[in-house]
């Protein structure tokens, strides 16, 4: 059945022609349209280009091409720039933007004869960890407690691509992940999504939020999956300065490397008398499935871990506030006129952005502004180099960190909504890897008492997203995660 | 430190987006609430640590200095909000 496909399941059953991509496709888009309404996960659906796309998939596997993904449907995340397609970034700023060119990472996906079944919610500009800062209306996340069917969130940013594949609406899907903006709703729904190292990804027609933090990853049902989706997105692209010239590894391949012999780490600053147990249970039987088989774990610390999530509320809005000062109405996007052109900016920018994006470009004014900058911003980048410091310490005695990719499993829409600091925390574990540059991944490690996914974080040195994929993968392979949504496509 | 209500307003101000008065009072609270959590940032020593200013460990590529896009117009005006022939139309800003 097409709803039990993995994305290199999908791929195998497509080369022998056991499948044909328009049937896929038509298979996904009849899910999007039934589930939608519902899930509220796509905020563009691109049908019949989805179709074309499709169509001439076919025709090139009957002609024998191999690409990596020919044929595959995707969805992706609206703040990647689809030419022709409009990308609003999920804020009302940009809902008229149809971007004229496409962004490398998407270039990449369809060099390799990707089929895109339309763009993904997220939180505005990809500030928020429940998706309920979009403009466009919250994602609700698939999976409900059990015997209770209120919605819950899918995390954020990337809560559409992340519910969508949850579902059952994409074998995959493009995200972001500027503090765990992938990782987060990876594990509130149950599937897999690696943030590359900074740099291996293209940031390039990537609207931008924080851009020393921002970095392109894919989401999936499991890690191979993920592994096959990264390998076509990465590679060097002159066209962002920060892209590494690195060769791209054959990832898929690392995944079946194993763990015996690998030195694992366990920061001891992640644990907390705040976590609760069933996050430490699950924690512990993750590094017992990793000693099982045949890793090495051993108690590391990384001793300004509580500083990240402060550090990066100075840094990001720092970088929020420079970057979102292109949306002034003038160019492009939605305007609202005032009577000279200082009220045009402000009338706009006060219609255009919503509550979080207008508080963090604030705080990112004040802390970069005249008197201030040396307290905070300057500061805020010396503890990030304390960050770094912390990692690569560890890092040349241990081969990968593993630790909760969050400090809870999915919680209410609408609970935590009144209090920022609050919802911030979400990120306390994810947001290191950001500040550092370094690959981390969440995969599924089990379930908690009420029936809800909690995911493992696999951190790695940066450019080895190798080592990561192996780690996750032997995680995957113990944890034999097979626990579905209450909401999903069948048939 | 505490910012008051003049102050969040120069803010709004530097940031170029509208604040109505009566969404001051909240607006403060929200903002010191986060600066006030930052203030744990105070109690890490730094001294003598150079700052990190972003996570790509290289140096930056050298390119040539020549033009390698450009001449179309049409594309970049596409998103236009008001444009007047080949240029984009905004409002006046010198009287």
């Amino acid at each position: 059945m097409i709803s039990d496909f993995t994305l290199a399941s999908a791929r195998a059953a497509l080369r022998a022609r056991d499948v044909s991509s328009v049937e896929l496709t038509q298979h996904f888009l009849g899910a999007i349209e039934a589930l939608n309404p519902q899930l509220n996960a796509f905020i563009t659906v691109t049908g019949e280009r989805a179709l074309a796309q499709a169509a001439a998939a076919d025709a090139a596997l009957a002609s024998g091409d191999q690409g990596a993904l020919l044929g595959i449907p995707l969805a992706i995340k609206d703040l990647f720039c689809t030419e022709g397609v409009r990308t609003t970034a999920g804020s009302r700023i940009l809902s008229p933007f149809v971007p004229p060119y496409e962004s490398t990472v998407t270039a990449n996906l369809l060099r390799d004869g990707a089929v895109f079944l339309g763009k993904a919610n997220m939180d505005e500009f990809a500030m928020g960890s429940s998706n309920a800062t979009s403009a466009f209306g919250p994602v609700v996340n698939p999976w409900t407690r059990t015997g209770d069917n209120r919605p819950l969130v899918p995390g954020g940013s990337s809560g559409g691509s992340a519910a969508a594949v949850a579902a059952g609406l994409a074998l995959g899907a493009t995200a972001t992940d500027t503090g765990g903006s992938i990782r987060q709703p990876a594990s509130f729904c149950g599937i897999a999504g690696i943030k590359p190292t900074y740099g291996r990804c293209s940031r390039w027609g990537v609207v931008a939020f924080a851009s020393s933090l921002d970095q392109a990853g894919p989401v999936a049902r499991n890690v191979e999956d993920c592994a096959i989706l990264l390998g076509s997105m990465a590679g060097y692209d002159p066209k962002d300065s920060t892209s590494a010239n690195i060769a791209v590894p054959d990832f898929a391949a690392a995944c079946r490397r194993g763990v015996k012999g690998l030195r694992i780490g366990v920061p001891r600053e992640y644990r907390s008398d705040d976590m609760p147990p069933e996050i430490e249970a699950i924690w512990q039987q993750g590094l017992g499935w990793l000693r099982d088989a045949g890793a090495e774990i051993v108690d590391v610390s990384l001793p300004h871990t509580k500083y990240g999530l402060a550090t990066y509320y100075i840094v990001a809005p720092a970088e929020a506030s420079s970057n979102l000062a292109r949306y002034d109405g003038v160019r492009f996007g939605a305007r609202s006129n005032g009577e000279d052109l200082t009220a045009l900016y402000e009338n706009t920018r006060a219609d255009g952005f919503g509550a979080e994006v207008q508080r963090r470009i604030m705080i990112g004014t004040y802390v970069l502004s005249a008197g201030y900058y040396d307290a905070y911003y300057i500061r805020a980048q010396k503890i990030r180099s304390l960050i770094l410091k912390d990692f690569t310490d560890v890092f040349a005695r241990v081969d990968a960190l593993v630790t909760p990719t969050a400090p809870s499993a999915a919680f209410g829409l609408g609970d935590r909504l009144d209090d920022p600091i609050k919802m911030y925390f979400n990120d306390v574990f994810t947001v290191p890897a950001n500040m550092a540059g370094i690959p981390g991944m969440s995969v599924p490690a089990g379930l908690d008492a009420q029936g809800l996914p909690l995911g493992l974080q696999v951190l790695g040195r940066p450019f080895d997203e190798e080592t990561v994929f192996a780690v996750a993968q032997a995680i995957e392979d113990a944890a034999g995660f097979v626990a579905k949504p209450s909401v999903r496509a069948g048939g | 430190m505490s910012l008051d209500q003049a102050a969040v307003r120069r803010i709004a101000k530097l940031a170029r987006i509208r604040v109505a008065d009566d969404a001051l009072p909240q607006l403060a609270g929200d903002l010191n609430a986060i600066l006030g959590w930052i203030d744990q940032l105070n109690e890490v020593d730094i001294d003598g640590v150079t700052p990190l200013t972003g996570a790509a460990q290289m140096t930056l590529a050298w390119r040539a200095d020549m033009v390698t896009d450009g001449g179309d117009a049409e594309r970049v005006l596409s998103n236009a909000p008001d444009r007047e022939g080949q240029f984009y139309a905004v409002p006046k800003v010198v009287e």
